[in-house]
């Protein structure tokens, strides 16, 4: 078991004659029992690009390949829009990589999706990866290794830094979620956290926040009053002052809100184990779990 | 993207949206004269700085006659102007406001912004206007009204007119009130804005209804979408090394500590600053090389954390992943050989193709500290500094 994706998903790449597109869709191609069955570029169906089919539109793609993922690299002026023809499609998940869409156009694209089952993560995400079956993101597979610890992360490489904290110490994951740096996304720390705790493989959680909004708080008031499994969590940004957006549109403390601190303190509150130093990752979830 | 308060007054104006007559000056004769074409006096003359607060720090003055409002635009004119917003160093004034006054009878606060925790526009009133909005929302928060607006519905004449009878607004004003805030939310979807804040919204003595100040904050990922308010950056506001990095895609800002930092990934980026002062130093900035570094931007990268003076170490902390550490070992050896770096440099390599990395920093003959984790590497460096 694992959440969202595992061996069994079926994904194509929106966005896979570009240079970036074609890359990862190789990647994942190339990881595991990944199954990149196809990509769309508008204009180029009925041709193929290194045994990838290209299909002219999503819709075409689901029909072909029966895929049921979609990941999107798409220019950011398109990202909206290739969102919503996923979820047009039916798609159960639709992955955006994309950093830089106006947060207006994912205001349209929320309300756009409500009422339809498609989950989106991201747009600015590293992607997600059950690791031994599927990935599908720009993330190094091999610092991966399959097992119990559910990861779920606002950030790019500092996932990277607590799986291999994780991977290091012969800890694996049972999927790894990166749900992206904008304020406004497809999906939050709460959603993941629901998700790993209703799956069976899933042991503990390691929650990686940032400063900025109260994502991290809303996750952690669900794990004071539902969650059974141990999370341990950091949060990226204690140093950060406020009224500067530190790099990801989302960090960004401001009106006196979402700063480090006060995050910290009420994640402790709720009973998660806080890590003060990223190099404490991994060690903040053994401290109340062993596996 | 900040711009200037005459700036967003202009944007209002085109969506029909009640401002005061105005003109921006750049010196204390013009200020006269357009006192003058505005008419009898009283004026406004308004300091042109990224932030709030003016008024308390002498950016904000009354003139009675043209000629006072000369005299008050000279006394503004390169002064420092330090207030709760700019932080102890203060902005410098280049840009004067001067505007017909007007007779205030009552003030209000109006903001629009996306709100993170329902994905939608939100409009804020209240009646407390032009004060310290943050202190009336932690002090008095059942006095802040809130609707939030549907993107596809656009902000409804009911919900203005809910806003306007909740402000206490007579029947007069709500009639005013209504299209004036759906205008406001017209200027606010149609130029991207991430915040338009309106504190204070004046009701005058000849009952109508004004926005005395406008405060707009536009999205920096939708800029590619309007030319011409991204024509309207105001580079003196800003760092210059901040500018000079946004040139080559670098992501960087400067803070008060003497350990630089380059890092690929902005949670990891600020991650690192974080582990710097867990072990009792302080980082000099904030620097995001993404997700492609090559030699030439980490050459930049280098020579932009090397400007800053307070520099004393610097901290390289890559977790390759796509991009392999050989490249990046490369990229750091060559762009050192080219800088020339004086101070303690600290690199932490981890991901892919690590070992080899490793080797070409240790080969290169340059006095580089390799370093193991992340823990490992701020040690290392808070040490080399701290001697």
């Amino acid at each position: 078991m694992s959440i969202l994706i595992d061996k069994n998903s079926k994904i194509i790449t929106q966005g896979i004659t570009g240079a970036t597109g074609l890359f990862h869709a190789q990647g994942c191609r190339d990881y595991c029992e990944t199954q990149m069955v196809g990509g769309v570029t508008p204009g180029k169906g009925g041709t193929e690009i290194d045994g990838f089919p290209i299909f002219d539109t999503v819709e075409d793609a689901v029909k072909k390949t029966g895929a049921n993922v979609s990941i999107i690299y798409v220019p950011p002026i398109a990202s909206a829009d290739a969102i919503m023809e996923a979820v047009d499609a039916g798609m159960d998940l639709v992955i955006c990589i994309t950093e830089g869409v106006p947060v207006l156009d994912m205001v349209k694209v929320k309300s756009y999706m409500q009422g339809k089952k498609t989950r989106l993560l991201g747009p600015n995400c590293p992607g997600i990866i059950t690791p031994g079956q599927c990935k599908i993101g720009i993330m190094p597979g091999y610092i991966h290794k399959p097992g119990p610890v559910g990861v779920v992360s606002r950030s790019g490489t500092l996932t990277y830094e607590a799986v291999w904290q994780l991977t290091s110490r012969d800890i694996g994951q049972t999927t790894c979620i990166g749900i992206g740096g904008d304020p406004v996304n497809g999906t939050s720390h709460l959603d993941a956290l629901k998700m790993f705790e209703a799956d069976p493989e899933t042991k503990a959680v390691i929650m990686i926040g940032e400063i900025g909004g109260d994502a991290e708080e809303k996750a952690a008031e669900y794990v004071r009053d539902h969650m059974t499994k141990p999370v341990a969590a950091f949060i990226a940004g204690a140093t950060a002052p406020a009224g500067k957006r530190m790099g990801h549109a989302g960090a960004i403390i401001s009106g006196g809100k979402g700063d480090a601190a006060s995050k910290k303190a009420f994640l402790r509150e709720c009973g998660v184990s806080v890590a003060d130093s990223p190099a404490e990752m991994a060690d903040a979830l053994l401290k109340i779990w062993q596996p | 993207m900040n711009i200037h308060e005459y700036q967003a007054k202009a944007i209002l104006r085109n969506f029909g949206v009640p401002v005061p007559e105005g003109h921006v000056v750049y010196n204390s004769n013009s200020a006269r004269d357009w006192a003058r074409r505005l008419g009898d006096g009283p004026y406004a003359v308004k300091a042109q700085i990224h932030a709030g607060g003016r008024g308390k720090g002498g950016g904000v003055k009354i003139a009675k006659t043209a000629d006072e409002a000369k005299q008050f635009a000279r006394e503004m004119f390169g002064m420092c102007l330090v207030t709760h917003q700019t932080g102890p160093e203060g902005k410098t004034v280049n840009r004067v406001l001067i505007e017909s006054g007007c007779n205030i009878a009552d003030e209000f606060y109006v903001s629009f912004l996306v709100d993170r925790a329902t994905d939608k526009v939100t409009l804020m009133a209240s009646a407390e206007g032009g004060m310290d909005i943050e202190e009336v929302a932690a002090k008095t928060p059942e006095k802040l009204f809130f609707e939030a607006i549907d993107p596809v519905a656009g902000l409804t004449a009911f919900q203005a007119r809910k806003v306007a009878f909740k402000l206490g607004f007579a029947i007069a004003q709500v009639k005013q009130a209504v299209p004036l805030l759906m205008n406001l939310y017209k200027a606010f979807v149609e130029t991207d804005c991430s915040l338009l804040e309106i504190n204070p919204l004046v009701l005058t003595g000849a009952g109508d209804l004004i926005c005395l100040d406008a405060k707009i904050n536009i999205d920096d990922n939708a800029l590619f979408r309007h030319i011409r308010i991204r024509d309207l950056r105001d580079y003196d506001e800003e760092d210059p090394m901040e500018i000079a990095a946004s040139q080559y895609d670098l992501s960087y800002i400067a803070l008060d500590g003497n350990i630089g930092c380059m890092v690929n990934g902005a949670g990891l980026a600020m991650a690192t600053m974080d582990i710097i002062q867990h072990y009792g130093a302080a980082p000099a900035n904030f620097l995001d090389v993404g997700g492609s570094a090559t030699i030439e931007r980490v050459t930049e990268a280098f020579k932009i954390i090397l400007s800053d003076e307070k520099v004393e170490g610097i901290l390289v902390n890559i977790f390759g992943g796509i991009m392999k550490c050989d490249v990046i070992a490369t990229g750091v050896v060559e762009a050192a050989k080219q800088v020339g770096i004086s101070i303690p440099l600290v690199v932490r390599l981890e991901g892919t193709n690590v070992e080899l990395g490793k080797k070409i920093l240790a080969d290169s003959g340059l006095d580089i500290v390799s370093a193991d984790g992340m823990a490992d590497a701020a040690q290392k460096i808070v040490k080399a500094v701290k001697g």
